[in-house]
């Protein structure tokens, strides 16, 4: 009987122990749910080609189907693509998305634990040949405009 | 030549010949408009109505120059390193006959093949043709086994070994892939011709033409059809898009 009452009083003391600790733990949970969203630099441009809530959870997916169909069809509108991203989101400070943890897209990453690994291959600043200018139809000095001249 | 060899070439002849009327359409009495190719606009893709190709004149490639590779390593952020692990998209190869002691001097780059043995090898899909025939490698699906590297009898791809920063935002290019020759794919697509081939001109050598090879009125389909070309290695009849003077 001894045996039990002195296990019963250890069990007692764990609890206690326990339940202590759990208060004492509690408020730095509350703390990790109070993480404060990345602040994000304003694009250069107006607005985003869509809506910031779909963007947030689908850019993904529609930067994955805009690079099949430019390197696999030779498909270039900007509407979609990482160069425009890029061009509007590069940071005042750094020039670039992703070259310190305030820029664009390091930002929201870090945050929500994602690790893409697609500045190994793309430019993290935009280049010397503006989407913009892209999306204008270029008269090709290879294949002439008009037939009649030939 | 023999009999069935004549007969063959008669046939195909024959054949130009009906195909030439069948692809031109009569605009009036003797004129002929044949469907020239438009610039196009952005959300129109790469299409099979066009096969870009390129002659090499090496009669007239300076011997010593090598601007089409210094053009190349600049537009397409490449060190120019000739390494064994530097990545090189277009080489200057010296070629000597050993009974005559004649050397010639002549780029080598990817030769856009028809056939692509490293389309044929590349186990995910990442080594690609376009439907207007430039060769790529999709990286997204690249793994990096190198079998299109073996494939190649014009050693013309490379693996990057290291990782790489600062690239041009339009020549994506990373550790882990093979790469090679893509025509200046982002150059063609907006109208202009590769850098080699531009820097080969302002140099003033022209040696390399570059263009459509499905439109007969074309520079390059024009010189193809005066004058005698051939393939490297034609005896593995892939049907290059790349072909030589000269040699």
């Amino acid at each position: 009987m001894a045996r039990l009452a002195s296990y019963l009083r250890a069990g007692l003391r764990l609890a206690v122990l326990l339940g202590v600790t759990a208060l004492m733990a509690a408020p730095s949970f509350e703390a990790a749910a109070g993480v404060e969203l990345p602040k994000l630099e304003k694009g250069k441009g107006e607005k985003c080609v869509e809506d910031t809530a779909f963007m947030r959870r689908n850019h993904m997916e529609l930067l994955k189907h805009h690079r099949n169909e430019t390197l696999r069809q030779g498909i270039r509108t900007t509407k979609h693509s990482l160069k425009a991203c890029v061009e509007c989101h590069a940071s005042g400070k750094t020039g670039s998305v992703a070259s310190s943890k305030e820029d664009f897209c390091v930002a929201c990453h870090s945050y929500a634990g994602a690790k893409p690994d697609c500045w190994d291959c793309h430019a993290t600043k935009p280049g010397k040949h503006s989407v913009r200018q892209a999306a204008q139809p270029a008269v090709s000095p290879l294949m002439p405009s008009s037939g009649g001249r030939q | 030549m023999s009999d069935s060899m004549n007969s063959k070439l008669e046939d195909r002849r024959h054949f130009l010949k009906t195909s030439a009327v069948v692809a031109g359409v009569t605009l009036g009495p003797g004129v002929l408009f044949f469907g020239v190719a438009q610039s196009r606009a952005p959300e129109e893709g790469a299409s099979s109505n066009q096969r870009w190709g390129m002659l090499i004149d090496t009669t007239k490639c300076g011997d010593g120059c090598s601007d089409c590779v210094t053009a190349c390593n600049t537009e397409n952020g490449l060190t120019g390193h000739t390494g064994p692990q530097d990545s090189q998209w277009i080489r200057k190869v010296d070629i000597k006959d050993l009974r005559t002691g004649y050397v010639q001097s002549l780029p080598m780059l990817c030769q856009h093949c028809e056939n692509a043995p490293c389309v044929d090898v590349c186990p995910t899909g990442a080594s690609m043709k376009r439907a207007d025939g430039i060769v790529l490698v999709d990286r997204h699906s690249c793994i990096g086994c190198r079998y299109c590297m073996m494939a190649c009898p014009y050693k013309a791809r490379s693996f990057v070994h290291e990782p790489l920063t600062d690239q041009n935002p339009e020549v994506p290019r990373g550790k882990g892939c093979v790469e090679s020759c893509t025509f200046c794919v982002q150059r063609v697509d907006r109208g202009d011709k590769p850098a080699c081939v531009e820097a080969c001109d302002t140099k003033g050598h022209k040696a390399m033409l570059f263009g459509d090879l499905k439109d007969p009125e074309s520079e390059v389909s024009k010189a193809l059809k005066s004058s005698d070309s051939v393939e490297v290695r034609a005896d593995l009849a892939l049907h290059t898009g790349v072909r030589y003077q000269g040699i």
